[in-house]
């Protein structure tokens, strides 16, 4: 069944599709929880078809993908070589991973206002956080909205 | 009884949407150091000047300049260029037109970088405000700087969005709905920077003392139908207010179409010339499918290159009618094929070749010969299954093997871009350092 590998086909579905192909894919949502146990073949019934394409992407034509380069996000589950959606649409809440831009060059960091003040906090304990002034121009290019990932191999 | 009977107002109003620099404009969304610095992107074969941000025109860089006379500005670091990138561009157009479509449920979308938006019905909002949030959204969601000019007629959407981008007041708005502001943006225009005014019928008007479009919407009905017949008519009741051009939301399909590209080398050999000519016909193909439609005739043309002195010159071009209509790679390179093999001459070395196919019928129209040999059907399920792989794996992956594998021919993109929005391999990178 195509959902035993929903996650490692992620990145690969949407290579060739972008968003041309989105209304075409639509994975099986199964009834029950995966539990990491047994698995149950009595659990195992359709409850319905995600199209997976709409379920990642609210507004295509402010939707992005940008490759990370990079370990200073690894505590928010950003790794290297992962996959950030972008939505351009979404506003930049206290809280949110955001991409933007700083002296020319793509980051991504979580946004932070702190009295009058806005911070790109990393999240790795190695790393500081950056306090935005005037002379950065720094500006908010998008909100990461999913992170694509594999699997980790144990 | 028409809203004109009833005493109602004109409420038509159009809205025209233009990207700014547009490819300058793609190259710098994922280059953000770039913007405020001289940016230009190159014809195919990085042969010349084709777009320029607003900074490379202050440099004095002309709009079609060689790119060889201004190469030493991109060698020195002052100026930025890109081979064009196609596949970019046409990516970040799609979402810059579904962008503008959330503002109105009727556009048209008139060229890659260009949209008119039916906001009939809008009077009562305040347009300027609307217009404003059209533009902000669209730079924020796509990262392109659009200009809009919102008039009651196309053609007067045409000149405000002109001097939307000329004025510095304007700031990239501009609404054109009081007949006094009308009058003077008509004052400011140009007659030859009037939208449908060609070259010639611009001097023809200069030389009468008809110097800006204010002018031209002053002259007499009569004796413009005389001199310019029903088309400069219509253009003169859109210049006075009176909305003769409709939305064209679905786009008429082409009546010929050209694919032609100059070789990224000179070429003397047969098989190169051959195989070019092959993919341009395959090219023509699968447009003519895209739009539905089939041809009847077609048309390759050949020459060399007419600005190097050393070379013998030579061009031709031969046009071959096709016993059947056809969309098929390989009927209409075969056709093309024999076309070529007529005006192929050996000893000279060739700049470009193309093909254009003309005659062009609805698909569902094509009438069949008695003793027509090809399966045309299996012929169309073929090429329903080749467009169904290059549209997953990109083009040229699966291909008539006339077409060939070396295409060394093929075009010079030496400063090319990567496929940012299209390709997995080329995505931009967000550091987190």
């Amino acid at each position: 069944m195509r959902n035993a590998n929903l996650l490692p086909i992620l990145p690969q579905q949407l290579e060739p599709l972008f968003f041309e192909y989105i209304e075409t894919i639509e994975i099986p949502l199964l009834a029950s929880c995966i539990s990491a146990g047994f698995p149950s073949p009595a659990d195992d019934y359709l409850e319905e078809n995600i199209n997976i394409g709409r379920y990642l992407i609210q507004n295509p034509a402010s939707t992005y993908m940008m490759r990370v380069k990079g370990n200073s996000m690894v505590e928010a589950n950003i790794h290297e070589g992962d996959i950030l959606i972008i939505d351009r649409a979404q506003d930049a809440a206290d809280g949110l991973p955001v991409i933007c831009i700083l002296e020319g060059e793509f980051t991504v960091k979580t946004f932070k206002r702190i009295k009058d003040k806005a911070f790109l906090v990393p999240a790795n304990p190695a790393y500081k956080s950056i306090e935005v002034t005037e002379e950065m121009d720094m500006r908010v290019w998008g909100v990461v909205v999913w992170i694509l990932h594999k699997p980790v191999k144990l | 009884m028409d809203s004109a009977q009833a005493g109602e107002a004109v409420t038509s109003l159009f809205a025209l949407a233009d990207c700014n620099s547009f490819y300058c404009s793609c190259e710098r969304v994922f280059r953000p150091e770039l913007n405020e610095k001289p940016v230009v992107v190159l014809s195919n074969n990085d042969g010349c000047v084709i777009a320029r941000s607003n900074e490379a025109k202050e440099l004095g860089i002309q709009m079609g300049v060689p790119f060889f006379e201004i190469r030493h500005l991109v060698e020195n670091g002052h100026v930025q260029a890109f081979s064009s990138n196609y596949a970019l561009y046409g990516d970040l157009s799609d979402k810059v037109m579904q962008t503008l479509s959330r503002f109105t449920p009727h556009v048209e979308v008139s060229s890659i970088d260009e949209c008119f938006l039916d906001l009939g019905g809008f009077y009562k909002v305040d347009l300027h405000q609307y217009a404003w949030e059209i533009k902000q959204t669209v730079l924020q969601w796509t990262g392109i700087p659009v200009s809009l000019g919102i008039a009651p007629t196309k053609a007067l959407a045409k000149v405000a969005n002109k001097l939307a981008k000329k004025s510095r007041k304007a700031n990239g708005v501009l609404v054109l709905t009081e007949p006094y502001h009308i009058q003077k943006a008509l004052e400011a225009t140009k007659v030859e920077d009037v939208w449908g005014i060609g070259r010639q019928h611009a001097r023809f008007l200069k030389k009468r003392n008809i110097l800006t479009a204010r002018d031209f919407a002053q002259l007499s009905e009569n004796w413009v139908r005389q001199h310019m017949t029903v088309v400069g008519v219509r253009l003169l009741k859109e210049l006075r207010g009176e909305s003769c051009l409709e939305l064209e939301e679905v786009a008429p399909p082409k009546k010929g179409i050209c694919t032609s590209r100059s070789f990224g080398k000179r070429v003397s050999s047969f098989d190169e010339v051959q195989e070019a000519t092959a993919t341009y016909a395959a090219r023509c193909a699968k447009k003519l499918r895209q739009q539905g439609s089939s041809a009847n005739l077609v048309t390759v043309f050949l020459h060399t290159n007419p600005f190097s002195a050393q070379d013998r010159q030579y061009a031709a071009s031969k046009t071959v009618c096709l016993p059947v209509a056809t969309n098929s790679d390989m009927e209409l390179i075969r056709y093309a094929n024999i076309a070529l093999k007529t005006i192929l001459r050996e000893g000279y070395w060739y700049k470009k070749s193309g093909v254009i196919v003309t005659g062009i019928v609805p698909e569902g129209h094509v009438q069949l010969g008695l003793l027509d040999p090809v399966n045309r059907g299996k012929h169309a399920r073929l090429m329903e299954a080749m467009d169904g792989l290059t549209d997953r794996f990109g083009r040229g992956k699966v291909r008539v093997a006339t077409q060939g594998f070396d295409n060394s021919w093929q075009l010079r993109s030496d400063y090319k871009s990567p496929g940012y929005t299209t390709n997995i391999n080329e995505l931009p990178t967000a550091y987190v350092r």
